[in-house]
């Protein structure tokens, strides 16, 4: 088979050069690695911080409504909403009413910081939620030690108080947490339960909390009677239906008028996860951006080595020529040579990226996976291919009594 | 008679140097048998190194027809040209025109390789070719390990080892001192004996009398087509 011939042949040649010119291919093929690291680094990174915010939105469930005062998504005309009413508790059950059994609703309100002081021990920079009983059946937590509060403890405003797993820890030091008596910025709660960890949101600790009756948490923390609401259909339900109906019915409990715009608004993890995407998208395409510079760099160095391996074996070329090259058989000889310098790159690259892959996946929960590495090695040798093109062509197109003549 | 190996009929070649158009052959006719020994002579400039080309299919004319072993030359396209040189033509360079990375047995494969023979039997062959011409222990040497008279003979071996049918010599003994020439020259008039077809380019006379025919080329004309005895 001839072509067969020709490729072994033309393998041979690519190595040969490539090994006599040891430094001025690894300088050459220098662009391809810095074009390859980048690739690598960079797509890892991007699956990475993905993963991890996918993993972190969670939390959030896929199938959980948060009705708020404002969006988390759209910050455009604020001053429009600048007088929204509050949500009050009382909505919030009239909210229960109308739905009935259909959806758990909690209301809540989230995230003040405060101190919490168990005798001599003190802890600062708790975050403090309130909740309500539902809360439970939404987010199932796991205890230790006791329970969380009920509906009874909810509406009487009982001065109860569940403990996250960090809080427990520091307070108690392995002693009974429930029955205790602890202080919220001065004002005292007792313990009815203690969490097991729950590890981290957005980088955030869930452990370092304390929740509270929301009953309580309003008339003594809040300075406004405002509150989210949190809704879950008990099945999983079409979230966009669920969407529209619990919009209906909200604008019932707020009596707005029809024609009159929604005053609250309906917040759900997927649009948090659309926006990450798009931010995601800008993020990758500058990546590909630099990326795909380097490369391009890359390939123009390739190219311009290869016209001068092309010039200097001139008459090489000349007497394969004689002795019955074709054309195709010195396009190929040339066209390997770029594409094994381009693949030495792309390897080189790798190792370079796998080599800084436990650094940077101390910041990010991430790794170099095989699709990268396929990725990665197509694009150095599409990068060999095309620039050595052209320097191969011209080396086909050698006149061979001109090229023999060559000295 | 059999058909001549080679039939020129009026062979002109012209090369545009700038405005200038230079006419290196102005109709050149000849006809050349199987298992001649010709040198071409002439001084340089006189079209010898043209012709050579042509004969070689390295080069096509720009009018007049060539015919070598039955195949229409002039009309060919480069690959068609790269083939018929691979098969018909053996070349031996004053240069020696060696790779120069690559050991002797690999120097004479590599008309095989382009002539699609697979590993085994191109080796088979190129040994056998090499043995040839006296080289038996120098097979894996390279070209800087061999001495000039050494090289020439790889050259050889890598011409013979497709079988051509012409051997086509450009000044072979021009970069050798003169004993190493009549070595090869001895060898030159070995493979004749044996039956093959040798075309010698040379200006030197006495490189020119170990041929059989003499041709002499002045201002890309045929000068003289004379055959000749040797004592």
């Amino acid at each position: 088979m001839k072509l067969k011939n020709e490729l072994s042949e033309s393998f041979r040649i690519a190595f040969d050069a490539i090994n006599a010119n040891k430094m001025r291919s690894i300088l050459t093929t220098l662009g391809i690695v810095i074009g390859v690291v980048t690739v690598s680094l960079m797509s890892m990174a991007i699956d990475g911080v993905s993963k991890s915010f996918v993993q972190s939105i969670s939390v959030l469930g896929s199938d959980i409504l948060y009705i708020e005062k404002e969006s988390w998504m759209d910050h455009s005309d604020w001053w429009k909403r600048r007088g929204r009413r509050d949500i009050e508790l009382s909505q919030a059950k009239e909210l229960v009413r109308l739905a009935g059994d259909r959806y758990i609703i909690s209301p809540y309100v989230s995230h003040q910081v405060c101190t919490v002081k168990y005798k001599e021990e003190s802890i600062t920079g708790v975050f403090m939620d309130g909740g309500s009983a539902a809360h439970q059946a939404v987010n199932k937590y796991t205890f230790s030690e006791g329970r969380f509060f009920d509906a009874n403890e909810v509406d009487g405003s009982r001065p109860v108080c569940v403990l996250g797993y960090d809080a427990v820890h520091s307070l108690f030091k392995g002693d009974n947490a429930v029955g205790k008596k602890v202080k919220l910025n001065d004002i005292t709660y007792e313990v009815i339960g203690a969490m097991e960890k729950r590890g981290t949101f957005m980088g955030f600790s869930m452990d370092n909390t304390v929740y509270i009756p929301v009953t309580r948490m309003l008339s003594d923390f809040a300075n406004r009677p405002n509150v989210s609401i949190l809704v879950k259909a008990p099945d999983m339900k079409n979230i966009d239906e669920m969407t529209e109906e619990i919009r209906g019915l909200m604008r019932k409990v707020r009596h707005l008028q029809p024609g009159e715009e929604d005053d609250f608004a309906i917040n759900k993890q997927g649009s948090l996860i659309d926006t990450f995407n798009k931010v995601n998208r800008i993020i990758s395409s500058c990546g590909l951006f630099i990326t795909g510079l380097s490369l391009f760099v890359g390939g123009i160095g390739i190219m311009n080595i290869m016209f001068v391996s092309v010039a200097e074996r001139t008459k090489e070329i000349g007497l394969r020529k004689a002795l019955g090259a074709r054309r195709r058989t010195i396009l190929l000889q040339f066209m390997l040579e770029a594409l094994l310098i381009c693949l030495f790159g792309g390897v080189i690259g790798l190792l370079i990226a796998f080599a800084f892959q436990p650094i940077v996946s101390i910041y990010i929960p991430a790794s170099i996976s095989l699709k990268t590495v396929v990725i990665a090695l197509l694009i150095a040798a599409a990068t060999g291919v095309i620039s050595g093109y052209i320097p191969a062509r011209r080396a086909a197109e050698m006149d061979p009594v001109d090229s023999l003549r060559n000295e | 008679m059999s058909l001549p190996l080679i039939q020129i009929e009026n062979v002109c070649k012209a090369y545009n140097m700038g405005a200038e158009t230079v006419h290196a052959l102005r109709g050149v006719n000849l006809e050349i048998f199987k298992g001649e020994y010709v040198a071409i002579m002439g001084p340089s400039g006189s079209g010898k190194s043209t012709l050579m080309n042509i004969l070689g299919c390295l080069d096509t004319p720009t009018s007049g027809s060539f015919i070598l072993n039955g195949h229409a030359v002039d009309q060919m396209d480069d690959d068609e040209l790269a083939d018929i040189r691979n098969r018909e033509i053996g070349f031996v360079f004053q240069t020696f025109n060696l790779l120069p990375r690559s050991t002797s047995l690999h120097n004479v494969e590599l008309p095989l390789i382009y002539a699609g023979v697979d590993l085994d039997e191109r080796l088979e062959i190129a040994r056998n070719a090499l043995i040839q011409v006296g080289l038996k222990e120098r097979m894996n040497h390279k070209p800087n390990e061999l001495s000039g008279g050494q090289r020439q003979r790889v050259a050889v071996a890598r011409a013979l080892v497709n079988n051509p049918s012409i051997l086509l010599a450009d000044e072979p003994t021009g970069n050798l001192d003169t004993a190493t020439g009549d070595e090869i020259m001895l060898l030159f008039d070995e493979l004749y004996k044996k039956g093959n077809t040798i075309i010698l380019v040379t200006h030197e006379e006495d490189i020119a009398q170990r041929a059989r025919r003499i041709i002499r080329i002045r201002d890309g004309r045929i000068a003289s087509d004379e055959p000749h005895q040797v004592s």
